[in-house]
C-alpha cells in the first residue's frame, strides 16, 4: 500500500472540500439547530450532495452508484467532518448503501440501491440495545411466523437518523442468545410498517439519533437481509466500514480545532505576550500536533485496509476508532481549554466540535470497546 | 534476466561465498565489529567479514567508490539489503563514521578530506565519536565553550566535553569548538581531533545501568592542524544541526525496536504470568485486564508511530512535503520506547530485577532487558531532549512566537 492519495482520489478530496467549505459551512449547521429543523438536515444540500455523487460512492455503477471505496467516501466524510455538516451521507450513503450492496439479494439491491444515490431515499441502521456498543449482544427477539415472515418486538436505541429514515434496517436475534454472534439476522423494512414507532432524541451535538420500539411488528421473508442467523459478519463488516468513516470525519473535526487552536495562541495577548510564546501551551500544542500526524496515519491505513480487504483490516479500523477517538478527546478539549472564557461560549465553534466528537468516539465502539478488539484480533 | 536480477544473482551468490556461518547468527555485544586501531576481534570471523566487506565497498555500499564505498544506486543497496536479511548476516560494521560522520563529509568536506576521511571510515581503519555536549552545554548546545584559538599554523584547543560515546576507545572524535566568543551560533566551527594527540584525554562515565558507554573528554593545550577543519570557519552550527538530525532519525527507530523479540512478544509473556481467560468469542484473553489493556494501548501507539513514519517515507518519496518531522519522531519514538521497557518489567514481575550479566535465578535475556530498561531512560535525553524535541516542533513547524 501506498500513503499517497492518486489524482482522482485528491480530485474528489478537493471536490468535497469547496462544497463543504462553500455551500456547508458551520453556520448552516448553527442554523439547522437554531431552527430546531423538524428534519435535522438541509434537504437542498443533500440534493447537490447526491448530484456530486457523494449517496453512491460505495455503490457498485450496476446500480447507479459510482462504486468507489472506503478510502473515497472517508475522504468525503472527513471534509464533512471540518465544517460540521449535518446531513444523511453517514446513515445512508455509509452504512444503509454498504449494507444493502454488501448482503442485499437482486431486488433488494435494485429496489434500493439506485434511489439512495439519487438521494431519495434515507436509511437508519438499527443495532443499540444498550448504553455500550456490542453488537453482539443483540438480544431483540425476530421470533418466526407459521407463514415463514418474522415477527419483531422490543426496542432499539441510538439510532442514527431514525426519525428521518424511510428504511429502517434492524439487527435482530433469530436464535441463539445474547453474546452470541450466530443467530442474528438483519432485516430491511419500510419506517411506516404498522407496529413501528419512532421517536427523536435530541442529542449533545444536535444531531439526530431515536428510540425505535418494535411492537408485534411482522415482516415477511421477503425482509430478510442477507442470511438468515448469519447476519453478524456482514454486520460487523459494514460496521467496519462505519467506524473507518467516522474515523475520518473526527479526524477532520480535530483538524479544524487544532489550527483553529493554534491560531488563537497566535493572536491573544496575556502579560503583554502572545499566549503562544508561553512553554506551556507550547509544549501541549506541539503534543497535539504529533497526535494529528498520528491520527492522519490510523485512518489513511484503516480506509486502505478495507479496501485491499487485508487479513488485519478489522485490526486496522479499530486502531484508528480508538486512537482517533482518544486523540479527538483530548484536541477537543485542549482546544476549549486554550481558548480560556471564550472557548466556553456557544459562539465560538470549539464547543461544537467537541461535543460532535464526544457523539463521534462514542458511536460503533469507544476506545475501550475497540482496543479490546484490537488485542482480541491479536491473539491475546 | 534484468540488470537487477543479475545483481540480485551475483550478490547471493557471493554473499554465499563469503559470509562465515558464524556471521549468519544474532550478534553478542562483545562481538561487535566498532573497528579502529585498537580494536579486538574475539570471533576472528568478525574480522574475514569486515574485510572482506570492505573489499567491495559494501560497509558503505551507497558511497561513491572512490571513497572506499560500494557505488550502488538505491534500488541495488535494496537488493543487497535484502539479501543480507535472507542470510540473518550481522552488519560487518558498526560505526559512528558510517552513520554519522561520513554523511556530514559527503555534503561538508573539501575533495581532499572526503578522499582522506572516507575509506578510513568504510573500512573500519578509524573509529570515530561525536564531541558536542559539554558540561555546560548540554539542550543549550550552542552553549559550548571548548575554545580552538587560532595560532597560525594551527588551532589550540582547550576545554572538556561530555557524553563522547565509547570515547576511551576510539582513535578520532569529530568536534564541535568555539572560534569566535563574541557570537553564539555564528562562532562555531567543525573541527577533526586525532585522539592520539598530546593533552587529549577520555575518562569513562558509569551509568545507572552498569555500564559506560558514554566519557568525559578533556582538551588541554592540543594542537590541530588548520586543514582538520571541515566547511567554513564559523559554519560548524550548519552541520552540527544536520548530523543532529541524522542521529535523532536514528535513535527515533528505537521506538519501533525489538527488545523484548528474544523473549517472545510481551503479550506472550504477560499470557504465561497473568494466565488466561477464555473470551465471548474463544479467544484466550491475557488474565489480568489492566495488563491486557496497557499492551493493547502499547501496542497500538507502536503500530500508528510504525505507519506514520512509513507514510512520511512515502511522501519524502513522492515529493509532498511531509508533515511529521524528525524531532516529532524522536520524541515520539523514544517515549514510546521508555515506555515499552517500563511495561516489559511489568509483566516480567520479579524476574526483571535482576543486576548484571549473569546472576543465579535470572536467564541471560531477562538481565539483558533489565540493563535496556535502564539504558532507554537516555533516548529521551541524548540527541536533544524530549523537551527540546517539543520545542523544535513549536517553533520550527508550528511557527509559534519565541518567548
Amino acid at each position: 500500500m501506498s500513503f499517497i492519495l492518486t489524482e482522482e482520489q485528491i480530485l474528489l478530496r478537493d471536490t468535497a472540500q469547496k462544497f463543504f467549505a462553500e455551500q456547508v459551512p458551520v453556520s448552516n449547521f448553527r442554523q439547522l439547530r437554531d431552527d430546531e429543523s423538524s428534519e435535522g438536515y438541509d434537504t437542498a444540500i443533500w440534493q447537490q450532495m447526491a448530484a456530486l455523487g457523494f449517496c453512491g460512492i460505495l455503490i457498485p455503477e450496476a446500480y447507479n452508484g459510482i462504486g468507489y471505496g472506503a478510502l473515497e467516501m472517508g475522504l468525503v466524510c472527513q471534509e464533512g467532518g471540518r465544517t460540521l455538516a449535518a446531513s444523511p451521507l453517514f446513515a445512508t450513503a455509509v452504512l444503509g448503501a454498504s449494507l444493502i450492496a454488501s448482503i442485499g439479494n437482486e431486488a433488494q439491491k435494485q429496489a434500493h440501491l439506485p434511489r439512495i444515490a439519487a438521494g431519495e431515499v434515507l436509511t437508519a441502521l438499527a443495532i443499540e440495545e444498550r448504553a455500550h456498543h456490542d453488537p453482539q449482544q443483540i438480544a431483540l427477539p425476530a421470533s418466526k411466523n407459521s407463514d415463514g415472515g418474522y415477527t419483531l418486538n422490543g426496542e432499539k436505541c441510538f439510532v442514527v437518523d431514525g426519525h428521518i429514515a424511510d428504511l429502517l434496517i434492524v439487527a435482530a436475534r433469530t436464535s441463539g442468545k445474547a453474546g452470541e454472534a450466530k443467530g442474528i439476522s438483519l432485516f430491511v423494512l419500510d419506517a411506516k410498517t404498522k407496529g413501528v414507532s419512532i421517536t427523536r432524541t435530541e442529542m449533545v451535538d444536535s444531531r439526530n439519533a431515536a428510540i425505535v420500539k418494535f411492537d408485534n411488528v411482522s415482516l415477511s421473508s421477503d425482509a430478510v437481509l442477507g442470511g438468515v442467523d448469519a447476519g453478524f459478519a456482514a454486520l460487523d463488516g459494514v460496521l467496519d466500514v462505519a467506524r473507518a468513516c467516522l474515523a475520518a470525519e473526527m479526524l477532520g473535526g480535530i483538524e479544524v480545532v487544532f489550527d483553529t487552536t493554534l491560531a488563537y495562541l497566535k493572536e491573544r495577548k496575556q502579560f503583554g505576550a502572545h499566549i503562544g510564546s508561553f512553554q506551556a501551551l507550547q509544549h501541549r500544542a506541539a503534543l497535539m500536533f504529533c497526535e494529528v500526524e498520528i491520527c492522519r496515519s490510523v485512518v489513511l491505513n484503516a480506509l486502505t485496509a478495507l479496501d485491499e480487504q487485508r487479513n488485519h483490516a478489522a485490526q486496522a479500523v479499530s486502531l484508528a476508532k480508538a486512537r482517533v477517538g482518544d486523540a479527538a478527546g483530548l484536541i477537543t478539549n485542549e482546544g476549549v481549554q486554550m481558548h480560556g472564557g471564550v472557548g466556553m461560549t456557544d459562539e465560538y465553534d470549539v464547543g461544537l466540535y467537541m461535543k460532535r466528537a464526544r457523539v463521534q468516539a462514542q458511536t460503533f465502539g469507544d476506545s475501550r470497546f475497540h482496543q479490546s478488539r484490537y488485542a482480541d484480533l491479536g491473539d491475546y | 534476466m534484468s540488470a537487477l536480477e543479475q545483481f540480485r544473482e551475483e550478490t547471493r551468490q557471493w554473499l554465499e561465498e563469503n559470509c562465515p556461518q558464524s556471521m549468519r547468527s544474532s550478534m553478542p555485544e562483545r562481538e561487535m565489529p566498532w573497528g579502529g586501531r585498537n580494536a579486538t576481534y574475539p570471533n576472528p570471523d568478525t574480522k574475514i567479514w569486515l574485510d572482506r566487506m570492505a573489499g567491495r565497498g559494501w560497509t558503505c555500499p551507497t558511497w561513491a567508490k572512490e571513497y572506499g564505498g560500494g557505488g550502488l544506486d538505491k534500488p541495488e543497496n535494496k537488493i543487497l539489503q535484502e539479501e543480507l536479511a535472507r542470510i540473518k548476516a550481522r552488519p560487518a560494521l558498526t560505526s559512528f563514521g558510517v552513520w554519522m560522520l561520513g554523511p556530514a563529509l559527503l555534503e561538508f568536506a573539501s575533495e581532499e578530506q572526503k578522499k582522506h576521511y572516507l575509506p578510513q571510515i568504510a573500512r573500519g581503519e578509524v573509529r570515530w565519536c561525536q564531541g558536542y555536549s559539554e558540561p555546560g552545554a548540554g539542550s543549550d548546545l550552542a552553549d559550548l565553550q571548548t575554545k580552538a584559538d587560532d595560532k597560525g599554523a594551527h588551532y589550540l584547543v582547550n576545554g572538556q566535553k561530555i557524553w563522547t560515546s565509547y570515547a576511551d576507545q576510539c582513535d578520532w572524535i569529530f568536534c564541535l569548538v568555539r572560534t569566535d566568543t563574541s557570537v553564539k551560533h555564528n562562532g562555531i566551527s567543525f573541527l577533526l581531533i586525532d585522539m592520539d594527540n598530546d593533552g587529549v584525554e577520555a575518562r569513562p562515565i558509569k551509568l545507572i545501568s552498569g555500564s559506560s558507554p558514554f566519557c568525559e573528554t578533556f582538551f588541554t593545550d592540543v594542537k590541530v592542524p588548520k586543514e582538520n577543519l571541515v566547511g567554513e570557519l564559523n559554519k560548524g552550527w550548519t552541520i552540527a544541526k544536520r548530523l543532529l538530525e541524522h542521529e535523532r532519525t536514528m535513535i527515533s527507530g528505537m521506538g519501533m525496536g525489538a527488545g523484548e523479540g528474544s523473549l517472545g512478544g510481551m503479550e506472550v509473556i504477560a499470557k504465561e504470568n497473568f494466565g488466561t481467560e477464555t473470551s465471548a468469542t474463544g479467544g484466550e484473553r491475557i488474565g489480568d485486564p489492566a495488563m491486557r489493556q496497557a499492551i493493547a494501548s502499547y501496542k497500538m501507539d507502536q503500530q500508528a508511530f510504525g505507519l506514520t513514519m512509513r507514510r512520511a517515507g512515502d511522501q519524502a518519496k513522492a515529493g509532498v512535503p511531509p508533515g511529521a518531522t524528525s524531532a516529532m519522531f524522536k520524541y515520539y519514538g523514544t517515549e514510546l520506547n521508555k515506555r515499552r521497557f517500563e511495561l516489559l518489567l511489568d509483566v516480567l514481575g520479579t524476574q526483571s530485577l535482576g543486576w548484571g550479566e549473569e546472576t543465579p535465578g535470572f536467564s541471560s535475556k531477562e538481565l539483558a532487558v533489565t540493563r535496556s530498561w535502564l539504558r532507554s531512560k537516555g533516548n529521551s535525553i541524548e540527541g536533544g531532549t524530549s523537551e527540546v524535541q517539543l520545542n523544535v516542533i513549536a517553533k520550527n513547524v508550528l511557527g509559534l512566537p519565541k518567548a
